[in-house]
């Protein structure tokens, strides 16, 4: 099977390791991964901001970078959201119907959860608001998680509650969202696991500022990273072989 | 002025809807009730329900009535009851104390004066643990069971008992004045936490009647 | 609107005051969670809740599709049951008709239910410049009109407070009103009621004329309904001589059978309760029982603006349950006053500036006063997309070129050129990377994100040039 990879804007400026890491897994799982290079951004940033008219650029723009793909994979839910919910209303209907998030296309399309991984360390997953209510992810983060050789998955207080990213909300509203995020790295913190897991990093961009503000002790990370670690090929930050 | 207020008003709302598509009615593929309309189960269900929102519930044959009346009356501490004119004299039967009908009609100030209100009703709805009034003759205007601070409900069962809200408002003559009381007077304004009694009747009592068909 | 509200400062300015209150913070989380875990249960009794909340917004959307058409038959209906019906373009329109109403009957004073249309409308205010006293009758409505304050919520309108300061303003401020508050009153909920009871009695019993909303109007019967759980509503609506009924155009409902649907969700959805206590139903006037004089007036006071916009309208299907305030954590956190308007929450924030426009400040910044979660939209029992009412109401803003959004247009324009053009992305990508060691730890116009957070730390190489390096 082959795929064209949406790698997102944030992950390829910010986070390259979670691109490589889906990269990485997906192969692993014998799936030809590309990387139309013409993608960039899903117009997101600018439509949840009122700027319609450049969003619509954007749509088109992507929906030409990917126009060869029958599936499209990308390690964001809220990208992936944006495409499936407003996609249509920007005049995009094809696109939508081919695009997965990366937990989503590995247990609708793939059919499987364990997907061999070996992560030796505790793990509590918040389920971004795009995931959870927009794409209707559920549980499935959670079951390729419990199927990691290793992982203890410990429960999440208040999962459901936004963190209060938002994208320019967290600018707009920086002292609500710190507050919401404040809140939210209580809660994950309380469940003493080692890792922060989502499937979001635009959620854990600043759930990680708000971790390393405060010096607490939980390493932000992507789900993809987790997933795609294995016993020869580990996982091994610094942080988490203390 | 309102007329003029009316036409604008109505204009205003032709121009901002005529380029939308109709929308037909709704669809209704919503349950008629979510229980089996089974009678021994309504009646069940009725009195878990009434009893979760704080109300007292009794059940009595219409022999047993009377006397459950009076120990009631006298266990609330009630010396005065305003009854309506077409409740049965012969519930009474066992009570001793002053009793008035709604002549005059009493002010609010009267019946403020008067401890507890006995009445009939319209028919109640099992789901939802909810007695209705509709002003009927063994229910009184809405003043009698609002003022006094017990309200003594009779139930006949099973016949008065329906399972659901959309199985109760078909039976509901909307131009009669409707009161729907699930359980006694109650507010959460403070700090979402539900407490009993405010301003309606404080103590709701409810009689489920056993009566034949 | 009323212009009580006028002159408040943007919505993230106003927040941070109130996340400042930890007093605030604290009343507000622990009344926001109780009532959620309670609402969940309610909710999870039904298994036909979605078909419930489908049934529900169709319902409303034949409705507005169609008011012209049912407010006439309403109209007809409660005329030909004894009622009279006025109709009010603006909030002035109907304070005027009401005040006049309330004149012609010679009382200097009202009772009142609690309702969001009069609050809207500043009814209160405007009596009172004629002489009229209005006593608010709802307990929350009540501690907020002893208190001198402002309602933040839209069924508890006082749940910024708690039962210590409540106690505190029943103790203080009843006597100036009318009964004082009984002596040694503590701060149980069940005394504070009590002592609420006590000091209203008095004003129900010798009150001439009640004030009232409506939460539904059925055209077909001419029928009013108010869903209540006090108990206060039903003595303004029995006992006064004269009851006038101020009620928003869009509470109307076609049929008799329509209630089915909202008297299941309503309840369920605001106190988490199967039924509130109690339900009144009323149409027209009935001889022998309750008000002889009844009044419904009309409301429209922006209503039809926000008719005619395709996408906003959807706000107008609101039953003000209240349920999007409750699971909402921008409310939770900035509290209900921080809305600027006596609608807040989620709802408020697609409502008021439909209602009032976008020109103010605080309008302005309402549409995003929401980190677009959906938590709002999810638990609506009429399925209102707020998020997609919100971003409808940002590009409004962004049109206007409103205050703070000219340098932000030209920002998002130079950088969405950018995006369409990926050999421009990945050098711009390659030059941050390269020179990130060069980086100001706070540059400019980021400070709002370092305030709280630390910026995330830029990699070595991109995932384009990795790619590109690794995959051919």
């Amino acid at each position: 099977m082959r795929v064209a990879l949406f790698v997102t804007c944030v992950n390829d400026a910010l986070f390259p390791a979670t691109g490589i890491a889906t990269v990485t897994l997906l192969e692993r799982l014998g799936v030809t991964v590309d990387f139309p290079a013409a993608q960039t951004c899903c117009g997101q940033p600018q439509f949840n901001s009122g700027y319609r008219r450049a969003a619509e650029g954007l749509v088109r723009h992507t929906a030409r970078a990917f126009a060869a793909y029958e599936y499209v994979v990308t390690p964001s839910g809220s990208c992936a959201a944006m495409v499936r919910e407003q996609y249509p209303r920007l005049g995009e209907t094809s696109l939508p119907k081919r695009t997965y998030e990366l937990t989503e296309f590995l247990v609708d399309v793939l059919h499987i959860t364990d997907v061999g991984a070996y992560f030796p360390h505790t793990v509590t997953y918040h389920p971004s608001c795009h995931g959870l209510r927009t794409l209707g992810l559920g549980d499935r983060p959670r079951r390729l998680l419990h199927a990691v050789k290793g992982l203890e998955l410990r429960e999440l207080p208040g999962a459901d509650e936004c963190c209060g990213f938002g994208g320019t909300f967290a600018v707009k509203n920086a002292d609500v969202s710190v507050a919401m995020g404040q809140d939210k790295v209580r809660s994950a913190v309380s469940t003493r696991a080692d890792v922060l897991c989502a499937a979001d990093n635009s959620c854990l961009t600043h759930l990680g500022g708000l971790i390393r503000r405060q010096q607490e002790p939980l390493r932000p990370l992507h789900i993809a990273e987790i997933l795609s670690a294995t016993e020869q090929h580990p996982y091994l930050p610094a942080e988490l072989t203390r | 002025m309102t007329q003029a207020a009316r036409e604008r008003i109505l204009a205003r709302i032709r121009s901002a809807v005529e380029q939308t598509p109709d929308v037909p009615p709704p669809t209704r593929d919503y349950l008629t009730a979510h229980t089996r309309d089974d009678p021994t189960q309504n009646t069940e269900r009725l009195h878990r329900n009434l009893t979760e929102y704080r109300a007292i519930v009794h059940r009595a044959t219409p022999t047993r009535l009377p006397t459950l009346l009076a120990e009631r009356l006298a266990a609330q501490g009630a010396q005065s009851i305003v009854v309506p004119d077409g409740v049965p004299d012969a519930w009474f039967s066992a009570c001793a104390i002053q009793r008035y009908g709604d002549r005059g009609p009493l002010t609010p100030a009267a019946l403020d004066a008067i401890d507890a209100v006995i009445t009939g009703c319209a028919l109640a709805i099992a789901e939802t643990g909810t007695i209705v009034l509709d002003g009927g003759p063994d229910q009184g205007r809405r003043a009698l069971t609002l003022v006094p601070d017990l309200h003594i409900c009779v139930v006949r069962t099973p016949a008065q008992i329906v399972p659901s809200v959309p199985l109760a408002l078909p039976l509901l003559a909307p131009d009669r004045p409707l009161t729907w009381i699930s359980g006694p007077s109650a507010t959460s304004d403070i700090e979402l936490d539900r407490v009993e009694g405010v301003h309606g009747p404080r103590r709701l009592e409810v009689v489920l009647l056993e009566t034949e068909g | 609107m009323s212009d009580t509200f006028l002159g408040m400062p943007a919505f993230p300015q106003a927040a941070r005051v109130a996340l400042h209150n930890t007093t605030l913070r604290a009343n507000l989380r622990h009344a926001t969670h109780t009532i959620r875990a309670k609402r969940a249960q309610a909710v999870a009794e039904l298994s036909d809740w979605e078909q419930l909340r489908d049934a529900g917004r169709q319902i409303k959307d034949h409705t507005l599709r169609h008011l012209d058409r049912y407010l006439i038959q309403l109209e007809q209906a409660v005329t030909e049951s004894g009622g009279t019906v006025h109709w009010a373009v603006d909030a002035d329109d109907a304070n005027r008709i009401v005040a006049d109403l309330v004149k012609a009957t010679g009382e200097s004073e009202v009772v009142k239910v609690k309702s969001m249309a009069t609050q809207e409308i500043g009814l209160n205010e405007a009596l009172a410049a004629e002489g009229i006293t209005a006593y608010e009758t709802d307990l929350a409505e009540l501690i907020v009109q002893l208190g001198d304050d402002r309602p933040s919520h839209i069924l508890v309108p006082a749940i910024h407070r708690n039962r210590a300061e409540i106690r505190a303003i029943f103790t203080s401020e009843m006597a100036a009103w009318g009964r004082a508050a009984p002596d040694g009153l503590t701060d149980s909920p069940g005394d504070l009621a009590e002592a609420a009871r006590l000091h209203l009695r008095e004003k129900f019993l010798r009150a001439r004329v009640a004030i009232s909303g409506a939460n539904f109007m059925v055209a077909e019967t001419g029928t009013l309904v108010v869903v209540e759980s006090e108990g206060n509503g039903r003595m303004c609506l029995t006992l006064p001589r004269t009851l006038i009924s101020v009620v928003g155009v869009e509470k109307v409902v076609p049929t008799w059978r329509d209630l089915e649907v909202f008297l299941q969700t309503l309840p369920r959805l605001s106190t988490a309760e199967r039924m509130n206590p109690y339900t009144s139903m009323w149409t027209g006037t009935v001889d022998g029982d309750g008000p002889q004089d009844f009044h419904l007036v009309l409301l429209d006071n922006g209503r039809t603006d926000v008719l005619a916009d395709a996408v906003g309208r959807q706000a107008l299907r609101c039953i003000r349950c209240s349920a999007c305030l409750n699971v909402c954590p921008v409310y939770e956190r900035a509290g209900g006053h921080a809305y600027g308007s006596v609608y807040p929450g989620p709802i408020g924030a697609i409502l008021t500036p439909q209602l009032r426009g976008t020109t103010s400040a605080i309008d302005a910044s309402l549409p995003f006063a929401s980190s677009l979660c959906g938590a709002c939209y999810e638990v609506c029992p009429v399925a209102i997309d707020i998020p997609e009412v919100l971003v409808h109401l940002r590009e409004r803003v962004v049109d206007q070129s409103g205050a703070g959004h000219r340098t932000e247009s030209i920002a998002m324009a130079a950088v969405s050129w950018a995006l369409r053009h990926p050999s421009v992305l990945a050098t711009a990508e390659r030059l941050a990377t390269t020179t990130r060691a060069l980086h100001p730890r706070r540059p400019p116009g980021v400070r709002a994100w370092t305030a709280g957070r630390e910026l995330p730390e830029l990699p070595a190489q991109s995932f384009r040039d990795w790619w590109k390096e690794n995959h051919r």
